[in-house]
């Protein structure tokens, strides 16, 4: 009997791409019911318009590069990058904003650099940051959480749709009725006052760690990372070298100089924290590979993130330390290559 | 003391992985053998240096276990003949090797009489014989590494004496997927698995043997704990070890068991080691103390591609095609067959193939589900954490690709045991294994390229110092003569033409 010639391993691969994209989108769930119940419908339109521009970014690309368009569309890293954005928009965002980050993520941030697996960059930050640099204005407008002690203004679905569609609100509101300073902002702000940390903790917007609403999506986005844990979608490496880098040097501020610091908790469990710990940081093509360099590559991110929320300008840094770290990726791969085993062990200096 | 508790001071081994183990179907049964064939076909090269030199010619009678081919030239290792009949041909034959599709084999019609060459009356215990005596007859029995490398079995031994040496390690690991002869080997045959150990021992002045076993074979375990219990040899210890793969390639097992990590390049016995096969050291035991050398294994056939799964045991030279059909023949699906397991073996386009002392699997497997396209890497680094050498897969693939050989080196691409994980858990689905086998024999190409074309240039550079060499002498003889010419004087010039006109008068 006669037969095809193959290669070894006779064996098909246990994962795919497409899976491992899946894994994540759904590990996003839990935290985008949480982000809708307490800032509204605004993130469900947000996310549909990013997902819009975000495919035809991607399926242009794709076409003008001469590649498969639905075969690549189908591995849903295009999705990931959609949500990804979503979560770091306030939920009243016009659309243009949303569509302008989108399609900078996937047209300059990805298919310019060789698409998936080429991009230097994480592609929805990248996006992010276009946005919060070209339209500040939109992306500081965070309204308060839902919560029952808040004073907050509640807006109906059909009243955020017309917002995220034409950007305009209700005659009978204005920006100032509904936006909120957010908690890393009430901070930094209070903290530039002269203000103790403790005074501004009994703010109602606080409450227990990183804020009223904040600290509930924070969980929630660690329940799905656990599972992307457990299911080794993502490995321990990254988020624990982000939760570190940041609650190193907060815990050593904090106890040493305390007041005028926030709590490792706050830090913790305001703004982008767990998120960028297990799914943006996470993200591989951008990320370091070896297991070291994991570990150098999320420490570096968490103290990025601490060094702009303590010293910068910007209320939280997420975006911006995963950018800066990503530049650093080459390096730590080429600093941090394992030791083959039965290679002499190098020493330090040693040539 | 030797008790097949578990024993578990290991060493660690990077990454690997926990596969399905697929060897159910053929442990079901004990080993069973194949009728010996009409037609035996043994290639001259079953091992892993050069071709053995046929010493018999065609139309000859041959008996069972007679030797057919001498070992010739570095890591030959003997043929022998499986069972007794005629030399019909010696032609090229489709093999399974690592390099090359077709050997010269050695074609025997069968007599079915399998009349054995004469033994000698007495054969001499091994504790007689002198470890190099020992050593030498070992490699007269044409045996080799029967877990897959084939290297000739007494070469290494010699090498290993030559060495300090601490351990004797049998490798009864068996950590392939759907491989199981050595377990059935171990469960059926463990006092010759114990008896070639002894063997090795006294041949390599070893004092320490370990016999490992993954912990998925409990049968295996518990018979070669009970044959220990029996022979009462406490330099011998059962080791299990936990099963994962790939545990049972010699450095990992090296590794594993003694902590310590074989260098880049080197071998076992580098640090203190030497690895054998549990098949191989049966065949020795068959060899040394039964006089029968290398001329059957025990072989898997398994896959969903066969009718029913089982251990054979097998002439070496019976063709595929002769062990499928006791096995039930195929299925309706089978769509591939492989030589070895599924991690590493090696796929073969006909059944025409025979069984060589290196076959330790005959695996059919049904049609792939979907054919898998590769996509772009996303590095996600998960190669890198399943590779036993703790090389980076994505970076040897990125350095492959720009067949850039100097990276590839410093990444290790020499250290690359093929095992196989990387391709497994890479999701983007690329044929890691397959571009590194090529990228390696790609630099090997480039070095032999090299080496050629060094030797050619140094064959030129000396031809021209030759010739420039000649040139010079004879300008200096020139130049001595035309002296000798001038300082001779006219005189000397009327001589010369004297004697040339005498020599002229005596011609007329």
């Amino acid at each position: 009997m006669e037969f095809e010639k193959r290669d070894a391993p006779f064996v098909a691969p246990t994962t795919n791409v497409a899976s491992m994209m899946l894994h994540v989108l759904y590990a996003l769930i839990p935290a985008a019911l949480a982000y809708v119940w307490y800032f509204g419908s605004g993130f469900v339109f947000n996310l549909i318009i990013a997902g819009i521009f975000c495919i035809a970014g991607e399926s242009l690309m794709l076409r003008l590069r001469g590649r498969p368009v639905e075969a690549t569309l189908a591995d849903y890293s295009v999705l990931v990058t959609a949500a990804l954005l979503t979560f770091a928009m306030p939920a009243l965002t016009p659309w243009w904003v949303t569509a302008t980050a989108a399609l900078f993520a996937t047209v300059v941030a990805k298919h310019l650099y060789g698409g998936l697996g080429y991009n230097l960059f994480n592609p929805a930050m990248v996006g992010y940051v276009v946005v919060l640099i070209a339209f500040p204005m939109d992306m500081n407008l965070w309204t308060a959480p839902r919560m029952g002690d808040i004073d907050y203004q509640f807006m109906t679905i059909a009243q955020t749709a017309r917002f995220t569609l034409t950007g305009s609100l209700p005659d009978y509101l204005t920006f100032d009725a509904i936006s909120r300073a957010t908690p890393l902002d009430i901070v930094k702000a209070g903290l530039n006052d002269m203000r103790t940390f403790e005074e501004l903790r009994a703010y109602p917007m606080m409450g227990d760690f990183g804020g009223r609403g904040w600290e509930w999506i924070g969980n929630f986005t660690a329940i799905g990372g656990a599972w992307l844990l457990v299911k080794k979608i993502i490995r321990w490496q990254i988020p624990f070298g982000v939760l570190m880098g940041l609650l190193i040097p907060s815990s050593l501020m904090y106890f040493l100089v305390p007041g005028v610091h926030p709590s490792p908790g706050f830090h913790l469990f305001s703004g982008g924290t767990i998120l960028c710990a297990f799914f943006i940081a996470t993200d591989p093509v951008s990320a370091a590979t070896s297991e070291k360099g994991r570990l150098i590559y999320g420490f570096g991110i968490g103290f990025l993130i601490y060094a702009i929320r303590e010293w910068g300008s910007y209320a939280d840094g997420v975006a911006f330390a995963v950018l800066l770290m990503n530049l650093a990726v080459p390096t730590i791969d080429y600093l941090t290559k394992p030791h083959i085993v039965g290679h002499p062990i190098k020493r330090r200096g040693a040539r | 003391m030797n008790s097949p508790a578990a024993t578990y001071d290991l060493g660690k081994l990077h990454g690997g992985l926990r596969l399905p183990a697929e060897k159910a179907a053929a442990t079901a049964t004990p080993i069973r053998d194949v009728p010996l064939p009409d037609q035996l076909v043994l290639p001259i090269t079953q091992h892993a240096g050069k071709a053995a030199h046929p010493i018999v010619g065609i139309g000859e009678r041959v008996l069972k276990g007679q030797l057919i081919a001498e070992a010739f030239g570095t890591l030959s290792a003997p043929v022998h003949a499986s069972s007794s009949g005629k030399i019909v041909a010696i032609e090229p034959w489709p093999v399974s090797r690592r390099r090359g599709d077709n050997a010269p084999c050695i074609v025997i019609d069968c007599d079915g009489e399998d009349r054995a060459i004469e033994l000698p009356d007495q054969i001499p215990p091994f504790h007689s014989l002198d470890p190099e005596s020992l050593l030498q007859k070992i490699l007269q029995g044409g045996i080799v590494g029967l877990g897959g490398a084939v290297f000739p079995t007494g070469q290494k031994l010699m090498q290993a004496a030559t060495m300090p040496l601490d351990y004797l390690i049998l490798n009864g690991v068996e950590c392939e997927p759907y491989i199981s002869c050595d377990d059935l080997l171990m469960r059926e045959q463990a006092s010759l698995v114990l008896g070639g150990a002894q063997i090795l021992m006294h041949a390599l002045r070893l004092g320490k043997c370990y016999v490992v076993i993954e912990s998925d074979k409990p049968e295996a375990i518990q018979a070669i704990g009970e044959a220990l219990a029996t022979l009462d040899d406490n330099r011998i210890t059962l080791k299990q070890i936990p099963t994962i793969y790939p545990s049972g390639g010699e450095d990992q097992l090296v590794q594993l068991v003694t902590n310590r990590e074989v260098p880049s390049g080197g071998l076992p016995t580098d640090v203190g080691c030497v690895v054998q096969n549990v098949g191989t050291a049966a065949a020795i035991y068959r060899w040394i103390c039964e006089g029968e050398p290398l001329i059957s294994r025990v072989t898997t056939v398994t896959g969903p591609g066969v009718n029913s799964s089982m251990n054979v045991s097998v002439r070496i030279g019976t063709t595929v095609a002769d062990v499928i059909s006791f096995a039930g023949g195929y299925t309706e699906n089978a769509d591939q067959l492989v030589i070895g397991g599924p991690m590493c073996g090696k796929s073969v386009t006909t059944d025409r193939v025979p069984v060589v002392k290196a076959t330790n699997c005959i695996l059919v497997l049904n049609e792939k589900n979907a054919a898998t396209v590769e996509q772009s890497c996303i590095r996600c680094g998960e190669c890198a954490i399943v590779c036993p050498i703790q090389l980076l897969p994505q970076q040897l693939f990125w350095y492959a690709c720009a067949d850039n050989e100097s990276k590839l080196r410093s990444y290790g691409l020499t250290d690359c045991i093929e095992c196989g994980c990387c391709d497994l858990v890479c999701p983007s689905h690329i044929s890691l294994t397959a571009s590194f086998r090529n990228a390696k024999a790609r630099i090997h190409e480039q070095a032999d390229e090299k080496a050629r074309a060094e030797r050619a240039r140094r064959r030129f550079e000396s031809r021209n110092e030759r010739l420039e060499f000649e040139k010079q002498t004879r300008e200096m003889e020139l130049a001595l003569q035309k002296k000798q010419a001038k300082s001779a004087g006219p005189s000397a010039i009327e001589e010369i033409l004297e004697r040339q006109r005498q020599k002229q008068d005596k011609e007329d």
